[in-house]
């Protein structure tokens, strides 16, 4: 029986990447994958999220694999097997520093022993449960019949006796001034017990204890390697055994478990990453993907990196936030004040349609969304004007070098380009890179001061970050479909103090 | 188990229990400390014991009967006590010279169990004496309390037992080494190590050298490899540590019963010396009878104040009273007449037949009382103003917080520091609301007018004696108050012949 891999059905496979994104730090997807992936080192996880995958079966297998996970006894024992090998793990790079022969192999025999009982117990358990993922459901079938192989039945068998052999051994060590000697053990007395017993009569409840408590040393030193030396002279035959056991099943971890036990951790650390937020009530889905349909929607979505960010602020809650693009509709443009959570937004749309194209549950309650081939950024922060010319020209190269490369199964995020030039070059660069987006018949988000854009045809769907109208100064962080009315916005704030006309009519006298 | 139980016959005296709340002016007002210091003779050991036990009375007639019949041994057998008591002396004396000591922390198993075991070699002939005694005396002791201990001694270190531990005691020199069992653990580990007993310690060096041996590998360490040696020495310690424990403790717990040896023969020791005291001054002495608190019994023969007797170097005046069936008792009389000295050796011997010990008397018996208190006029009070009553009362306040049913009240001229009619009201007040609480009480006093209010079964009147010559005899009647103090003799004796003061009609 053959069981590949648990992150990809049959035909979906895909080499890993191995470099970030381009658009991951413009996004803060730096900052989700890199905390979501700091807690498992050991498993390399990060070129699994960095390789977003490319056939909507393939994210429907995963999204399977996410919900058999999200079922608790389903995780418990993932989580026990993963605990498991990665002890394994452990105790074999461990064997790697040691310098005496029956130390490294009595390690190796803990390794075999761990291992056994970490696969047996998966089987075991995961024979009992109700899998409804192809992928689990699949693996079970395999451990089952790992399990029973003839190969896993002679490492598991041998390595119980040959445990139970040098349990057996009993030796005694005399240690006197400067000088030891290690013989067998010929059922002499527990002395102790003796001398406790003798002065028992002695001993008042409340007494005093002059336990001393040792600390437990690791590693051995030529003394006790030398012990061991001498034990394995008085009992020859245990080691020789040891000796051929080591040899016999040197490579003893299944390749296919050992990939499973890598692969399972990038779903196990994303659902870590999440239950946090989870249990704060924040909302997660398994959007519907499709690689067609650009009628895209999501309902109380919210940006992860910021949710992450402050999850333990009680003050800052997150606020939820919907969008839909319906035919013809593809761009959103998205208008309002400053600090507003315009690029929250943009960032939100850009996090969603990524983490979905990786097979993951996203940030929301209902979502559909687009598989993109590939999500260009174009993240303007405003500079110094002596850098202008020279970062304008970069920005315009780096925008030309997207549109060539970009296909109509593309996504564009733009947050404030243009927006340390003049006005009337920002208005005419925007309206060109606009027209030739919509030529794409991209999807995408736009965040600009300029209010024309949000009008420029029917592909273009005003957003507006909303302000509250008693307190114009108040970010409530919301972005709503509407028309874009930054004027309007100005005259709210001058009302508030005092400044509109009619009140300068008023307060002046004449 | 290794119990003294020589003051409770099931417990030992627990140091924590404190001491009453009016110590200070029972010590003040009864003149403890010369009672103490005769016990003592100069030792502060036995000061310190003697004042803790006698003023933590007992509030049951068994254990005060308990230790009545261990003193009476004491007094039979002195000498035997006194050697007994040696015996935790030149324990501490030991330990103090060769400064023998167990601390746990910083120190290792080995030292551990070497400074324990030395302890131990330090005690072992102090306990084979504490056996002879105990052999020598088991039967010529008759009270409950020295037949257990002593045949605790018996039991506990009978000939095989003390054999036994001087056995380990030598043994755990380990003269041939240390000896561990071990076993091998996760990455062939050693693990599980037990200190063993070597099979072959026992047989002498030629049965050895004819044994056939099971192969042994040795390892002999480079003179100058300290790693080594130190990881020999934390295995060997790993070794030793239920041992050195066992046998620390062993020590601390024989430490303590030393400790508590002496501490509770401290206060017979001190009994002694006062018997021995009282002797020498031909005074009297008795065992008291006491009877529950809630029965109202006092009488007393030839009943003295020891701290006067002890003081004066001579024999004092002894009362014989009875009062059963009575809770106030009033006592009046001239100045100077041994009033107060009377209700001093009420207060002494009701402590002292509450803590088991004799009473200074020839014959006593009493019921058991839930408190001692004394309200005494202070020496500075003799010239009173206003403020010096309030004090007064306030004093009174407070012994009023403690007070309970079946209580002894002892007051000396109390509430005397206003005139007689507000005095005496207050007085009045106070007693009998005391009275009904079942409060006795012994109040000796110069308020007429208090006096006159109080008749009844459960009244008892005293008056101190004086002669028609004016002299005292310090002993008191039984009769009711007189108007007079007697000011007048004194005045007579002290300053002459009165003037004559002429009364308008």
């Amino acid at each position: 029986m053959v069981f590949n891999t648990i992150l990809y059905d049959k035909n979906g496979f895909q080499l890993e990447t191995t470099g970030q994104p381009d658009f991951f730090p413009d996004l803060n997807l730096d900052q989700i994958i890199g905390a979501i992936t700091r807690p498992k080192q050991e498993y390399n996880l990060n070129p699994f999220f960095w390789t977003p995958l490319r056939a909507a079966e393939t994210i429907r297998y995963r999204q399977e694999v996410f919900q058999d996970l999200e079922n608790e006894p389903v995780m418990e024992y993932i989580k026990g097997f993963a605990e498991g090998m990665s002890v394994v793990r452990r105790y074999l790079a461990m064997m790697e520093k040691l310098d005496f022969d029956y130390h490294r192999k009595g390690w190796f025999l803990e390794a075999v022993l761990v291992y056994c009982d970490a696969v047996a117990t998966l089987a075991r358990h995961l024979d009992g449960l109700p899998l409804s993922s192809r992928g689990l459901s699949a693996f079970r079938d395999y451990l089952v019949y790992y399990v029973q192989s003839p190969a896993y039945q002679s490492l598991a068998t041998e390595g119980q006796q040959v445990k139970s052999a040098l349990a057996e051994i009993k030796y005694c060590v005399i240690i006197e001034s400067g000088k030891f000697k290690v013989k067998r053990y010929e059922g002499e007395v527990d002395y102790s017990l003796e001398v406790e017993n003798t002065f028992k009569k002695f001993k008042q409840s409340d007494a005093q204890d002059y336990l001393v408590r040792l600390p437990e040393r690791t590693g051995m030193s030529h003394i006790e390697a030398t012990i061991l030396d001498f034990v394995a002279r008085l009992y020859p035959k245990p080691f020789a055994v040891l000796d051929r056991f080591c040899t016999e099943h040197n490579r003893f971890i299944d390749e296919t478990i050992r990939t499973f036990d890598r692969e399972i951790q990038f779903y196990v650390a994303y659902l870590d990453f999440i239950a946090d937020l989870k249990r704060q009530g924040l909302p997660f889905c398994y959007p519907q993907v499709s690689a067609t349909s650009k009628a895209v929607y999501v309902r109380d979505g919210f940006d992860l990196a910021l949710a992450h960010a402050q999850r333990y602020d009680d003050k800052k809650a997150i606020v939820l936030n919907d969008f839909s693009l319906r035919d013809p509709e593809r761009i959103l443009v998205v208008t309002g004040p400053n600090q507003g959570g315009k690029t929250t937004f943009a960032r939100m749309f850009g996090q969603l349609h990524y983490l979905a194209s990786l097979g993951c549950p996203v940030p929301g309650r209902e979502a559909s969304l687009f598989l993109a081939d590939h999500i260009f950024t174009h993240f303007e922060r405003i500079e110094d004007i002596r850098n202008l010319r020279g970062k304008l020209e970069d920005n315009l190269v780096r925008m030309r070098d997207a549109l060539i490369h970009a296909t109509a199964g593309s996504i564009f995020i733009l947050n404030e380009i243009f927006s340390s030039t003049t006005v009337q070059d920002a208005l005419f660069l925007s309206k060109e890179i606009m027209a030739r987006l919509m030529d794409l018949d991209v999807l995408g988000v736009w965040v600009t001061f300029l209010d024309e854009l949000a009008s420029l045809s029917e592909k273009t769907v005003s957003m507006v970050a909303l302000v509250d109208p008693d307190d114009p100064a108040r970010r409530t962080f919301k972005i709503t479909r509407k028309p874009a009315d930054g004027l309007a916005y100005a005259l709210s704030l001058a009302r508030k103090h005092g400044l509109t006309y009619e009140q300068l009519q008023e307060r002046i006298p004449s | 188990m290794m119990k003294v139980f020589l003051l409770y016959p099931d417990q030992d005296f627990d140091l924590s229990v404190p001491l009453p709340p009016n110590v200070d002016d029972l010590t003040q007002d009864l003149f403890l400390n010369i009672l103490f210091e005769a016990m003592a003779q100069g030792d502060k050991f036995l000061f310190q014991v003697t004042r803790q036990v006698v003023l933590s009375s007992l509030d049951e007639i068994a254990p005060i009967i308990y230790r009545q019949n261990i003193l009476k041994d004491c007094l039979k057998h002195p000498d035997v006590v006194r050697q007994l008591y040696q015996i935790p002396l030149e324990f501490l004396e030991r330990k103090r010279k060769r400064w023998l000591w167990v601390s746990p922390r910083h120190s290792t198993p080995t030292s551990i169990l070497s400074s324990a075991r030395e302890l131990l070699e330090a005690s072992l002939d102090l306990l084979r004496q504490l056996r002879l005694i105990a052999d020598q005396n088991v039967n010529t002791f008759d009270s409950q309390g020295f037949r257990r201990f002593f045949t605790m001694i018996q039991r506990e270190l009978d000939d095989e037992y003390l054999t036994l531990v001087e056995r380990h005691v030598q043994r755990l020199r380990f003269p041939q080494g240390v000896l561990l069992s071990a076993q091998l653990g996760k990455g062939n580990e050693g693990s599980g190590y037990v200190l063993c007993y070597p099979n072959d310690a026992d047989r002498n060096w030629l049965q050895r050298l004819f044994t056939l041996h099971s192969p042994i590998y040795s390892y002999t360490l480079h003179p100058r490899d300290d790693a080594g040696a130190r990881v020999l020495g934390e295995l060997r310690d790993r070794g030793l540590a239920r041992a050195a424990n066992a046998i620390a403790q062993a020590a601390e717990q024989i430490e303590s019963f030393f400790n508590v040896l002496q501490w509770e023969l401290a206060f017979y020791i001190g009994c002694l010396n006062l018997y021995e005291q009282l002797m020498a001054l031909g005074e009297p002495v008795a065992f008291p009878q006491p009877v529950p608190a809630n029965q109202c019994r006092f009488s007393c023969a030839g009943l003295y104040d020891v701290t006067l007797a002890l003081t004066m170097g001579t024999p004092v005046v002894g009362n014989d009273i009875s009062a059963d069936g009575k809770s106030l008792i009033i006592i009046t009389g001239p100045n100077r007449g041994g009033k107060t000295v009377f209700l001093r050796s009420v207060g002494l011997a009701q402590l002292m037949m509450q803590c088991g010990m004799f009473v200074p008397a020839e014959s006593f018996l009493a019921n058991l009382a839930t408190g001692l208190f004394t309200h005494f006029r202070r020496e500075e009070d003799k010239n009173m103003e206003r403020g010096k009553f309030e004090e007064e009362l306030e004093r009174m306040s407070t012994i009023v917080n403690y007070l309970t049913p079946n209580a002894l009240l002892l007051l000396n001229e109390s509430f005397a520091a206003t005139n007689e009619r507000e005095g005496s009201e207050i007085a009045r007040q106070i007693v009998s609301a005391l009275l009904e609480k079942g409060i006795k009480i012994y109040y000796v006093t110069h308020l007429y007018e208090f006096a006159r209010s109080f008749s009844g079964d459960n009244v008892l009147f005293l008056r101190a004696e004086r002669l028609p010559d004016g002299r005292r005899t310090f002993r008191l009647k039984e009769a009711g108050p007189l108007e007079t103090s007697y000011g007048v003799d004194l005045y007579r004796k002290i300053i002459g012949a009165e003037k004559q003061w002429n009364m308008p009609r």
